[in-house]
């Protein structure tokens, strides 16, 4: 228990009055960043990133991981509120929790999101605390097939899933893989469907892809769909925001299920998104009420939330301990890491304990100090889904637009956001999901190097998949995820082959 | 108008045009912005961010510094957005050797010849990095157990800096290696931890924590001479105890990445003059110095005919190294 009088060391570190105002500051910037969409954490970390060069290295690490862990919550609130996502990894929280807040339970969504994304960072926390060592080991066992076979892991989860007719979900990946590929290929170097557009050389950014299917998309939509354009009428409820938070832990194996897949996935390192999407998936999959994902379930909500925190937190691993950064975020404050004058890689944690330490015993701190703040304004945001529809529905169009354009202020950005706007309200009329396009706009380039990488490697074989333990479980486990469905489906048509087909009627509508 | 007048008119106006470069040499009017062509964090970035962080410090110009990360493509997002940016000398665009690199081997919509060259401002060097338990220990070793021809070589991106020096080890070595493109030096460092690669040709300060950490190792370092011995990285070396390459019979004398500075085309040439003063009182300052020694990389500053030199005798290089390759876009 070497670890336990090191984290005690570590708060004696990050409990001082003035690491404390850092926390507060970071925790209010980060809210901010995470709510206005475009801005982002990584980008808000940037930003900040040259004023803490003054600074000690402990306490410029504690305002930024605090500014992230804001964000993060943040992020949430635009998905819920507006089905705008400010996060890649928000995403999935979209799928129940807005169709929750227009249910009139908005006070009720968000509080359940900072509640499970609580639980999360906390369960990510106590894991890198105790098993730091060895997660850094396994890390390391991940070389280019091992990666694919996560990311495969992550799209089999999503693709097997019952809803939309699989056909429409095949489609639904095969456009997004085609976006992704926008750009310059990491592999080749060579330029791809750029289609005469010199600019289009940077590739799609996902920010733009999704406030226009999202929040564009929806939209439409509200507008065709006449009154469902109406302001939801909300109560301001403090008592609300409690029983919501206090109802979590009858969804306790939800919590430990997404907890496992979110440290899985930030440790591997898969990331956030892939992380949040795979919890959805496999929630859906497994949960009594799945069917009715997607209407505003609270499970729908505690998986993506839960396991993305889990992810984010743990990302932080590999930054520190291999100097691999898990997500966009941990990339920024690791190139803030060398401007300190630290090395990340296998040597902080014996070199620079007092910086490790005071880091880690801050996330548990932070993230107290984030969730506290972040359920305080709660009835505040709540507040905004009152405002009626004709008020809200440009201030989204301004938020989209403006969004798009400050990703890399680009007016191409803008016009591309508008144009998959249209994609997105097409998606929804003609029953196409959603959800497998952007699981492929996002993960689909990775997938597609870490594959030809271990071609290059393997030199053309297959065999690579399968040639160590743990890629061959993960390869399998994703196969397993596949066909899980069609076999259900085939026992069932076994034991009554006279029942006829009641139910997919009943998930045909069941559509994200 | 009589003639006397005309004339005073003409003589108050030399006197005026000779007094003119002192007096409105050009100075920046409205906020400055830095694009960094690599995403947040990389080292282009890191440079961006430092610089800006420095001339605000010291007060070097009165206008605000914004950084910009256009680093889609490779950084030829960066580049293209310098390209359409002619004749504004508010955007000052951080890059590498990719911006007359990049041209040569894929379709971007620009060449380096679209920009105005401010100045080269410091080098990255490259060494040949092994796994810390292999059996090799020095270049020779290396080569002739690569001569199995089954060796993996990793490296950022395809066709550009890495792949480039792994085609020119294979050439020198009369080997084969495989090599396999990653997303950043930061990514490969850690597959050669891992053991899914053999080597790679990662800068000082992509490996510098990995080498600590002893998870890898450097067999030596393409450079004419050895590194400055600085501060001991592990418990007995430090950059200074690396062997060149050419020391141990791999003969590539000097390779080396230059951070570069550039301004969009068509800016006039006062305009320029400015920005390679800027960059110069950015280079004499104690941080800058602190930036150099701490990312491990070497302090030059090459601006003019001399930096012009160097990217003509670069590009020959690199020209002939991807030809061989059947690389050549055309």
């Amino acid at each position: 228990m070497d670890n336990l009088g090191e984290l005690l060391h570590g708060f004696t570190i990050a409990v001082t009055v003035p690491h404390l105002v850092l926390m507060v500051v970071g925790v209010l910037l980060g809210i901010l960043v995470g709510v206005l969409p475009g801005l982002g954490a990584p980008n808000g970390v940037s930003l900040l990133l040259p004023l803490t060069f003054g600074m000690q290295p402990v306490s410029a690490i504690i305002l930024l991981s605090s500014m992230y862990w804001g964000a993060l919550f943040g992020g949430s609130v635009t998905s819920i509120l507006f089905n705008i996502p400010g996060e890649p990894s928000s995403v999935a929280t979209t799928f129940d929790g807005y169709p929750m807040a227009r249910d009139g339970r908005p006070t009720a969504a968000l509080a359940t999101a900072f509640g499970s994304a609580a639980f999360g960072a906390l369960i990510g926390v106590i894991l890198i605390t105790f098993l730091a060592s060895w997660v850094a080991q396994v890390a390391l066992a991940f070389g280019p097939a091992e990666y694919f076979a996560v990311y495969f892991l992550a799209f089999a989860s999503f693709v097997g899933m019952g809803g939309a007719a699989p056909i429409k979900t095949v489609v639904a990946l095969a456009i997004g893989f085609a976006i992704a590929a926008i750009g310059i290929d990491t592999v080749s170097g060579s330029v791809r469907l750029t289609m005469g557009v010199d600019e289009l050389v940077k590739g799609v950014s996902f920010v733009v892809a999704v406030m226009g299917l999202f929040g564009i998309g929806e939209l439409l939509v509200a507008v065709e769909e006449e009154f469902h354009a109406r302001a939801v009428s909300s109560k301001i409820d403090w008592r609300e925001v409690f029983r919501a938070v206090g109802r979590l832990p009858r969804h306790g194996i939800a919590l430990l299920r997404s907890a496992a897949i979110g440290c899985w996935m930030g440790i591997t390192p898969g990331g956030p998104t892939a992380a949040s999407f795979m919890s959805y998936g496999i929630a859906r999959r497994f949960s009594r009420r799945g069917r009715y994902f997607g209407t505003g379930e609270v499970e729908g909500i505690i998986s993506p939330e839960t396991a993305d925190h889990a992810a984010g937190t743990s990302a932080l691993l590999p930054m520190l301990s291999l100097g691999i950064p898990g997500s966009a975020t941990a990339a920024v404050m690791m190139g803030g890491l060398m401007i300190w004058g630290l090395n990340p890689g296998p040597m902080l944690f014996v070199d620079q304990k007092d910086f490790v330490w005071g880091l880690i015993a801050s996330m548990y701190v932070g993230n107290i100090v984030a969730v506290a703040l972040v359920l305080l304004t709660v009835p505040v945001f709540a507040a905004l889904m009152r405002i009626p529809f004709v008020v809200i529905a440009p201030l989204i169009v301004i938020i989209c637009v403006v969004g798009a354009y400050s990703v890399s202020n680009s007016y191409l950005d803008v016009v591309m956001m508008l144009g998959f706007g249209i994609v997105g309200y097409l998606f929804k009329k003609l029953f196409y999901p959603l959800a497998p396009l952007v699981l492929a706009i996002v993960i689909g380039d990775k997938a597609e190097d870490a594959f030809r990488q271990s071609m290059l490697m393997s030199k053309g074989s297959l065999g690579i998949f399968f040639a160590n333990k743990l890629v061959t479980c993960l390869i399998m486990a994703g196969i397993a995820l596949l066909l899980l469905p069609l076999v259900l489906q085939l026992a069932r048509l076994w034991r009554k082959p006279a029942s006829p087909a009641t139910e997919p009627t009943a998930q045909e509508k069941v559509i994200i | 108008m009589g003639r006397t007048s005309i004339f005073m008119l003409s003589a108050a106006a030399m006197m005026l045009a000779g007094t003119m470069p002192a007096l409105s040499a050009w100075q920046p009017q409205k906020p400055i912005e830095f694009i960094a062509t690599a995403g947040p964090g990389g080292g282009t970035d890191n440079l961006a961010r430092a610089v800006q962080n420095i001339i605000t410090k010291h007060k070097l110009t009165e206008q605000p510094i914004v950084v910009v990360n256009k680093g889609g493509g490779s950084g030829a997002e960066g580049y293209v957005y310098g390209k359409a940016s002619a004749g504004d000398p508010y955007k000052v665009i951080f890059g590498t050797s990719n911006a007359w690199q990049q041209p040569l081997v894929s379709k971007v919509a620009f060449n380096y010849t679209d920009l105005t060259p401010v100045a080269a401002m410091a080098q990255d060097e490259f060494l040949l990095w092994v796994k810390q338990d292999a059996p090799y220990k020095t270049a020779g070793d290396y080569l002739k157990a690569a001569a199995s021809g089954e060796f993996k070589m990793g490296g950022a991106q395809s066709k550009d800096t890495d792949e480039v020096l792994t085609r020119m080890i294979e050439k020198a070595g009369k080997v084969k290696l495989t090599y396999i493109p990653f997303k950043s030096g930061a990514e490969t460092a850690v597959q050669l931890a891992g053991g899914h690669l053999d080597s790679h040709v990662n800068n000082p300060s992509e490996s510098l924590g990995q080498w600590r950490g002893g998870t890898q190792r450097p067999l030596c370092v393409f450079s004419p001479k050895r590194l400055p011995q600085g501060a001991k990285v592990t418990a007995t070396e430090g950059w200074g105890d690396v062997p060149t390459c050419v020391e141990q019979g791999l003969d590539i004398k000097q390779y080396e990445q230059p951070r570069t500075v550039w301004l969009p085309g068509k800016v006039t040439p006062d305009q320029a003059a400015f920005y390679v003063d800027l960059m110069k009182k950015v280079q004499a300052t104690p941080e800058w110095k602190d930036y150099i020694e701490k990312t491990s990389q070497v302090d030059t500053f090459l601006t003019g005919a001399e930096f012009d030199k160097f990217i003509k005798q670069d590009l020959e290089h690199v020209k002939q190294v991807a030809g061989e390759q059947g690389w050549l876009v055309k």
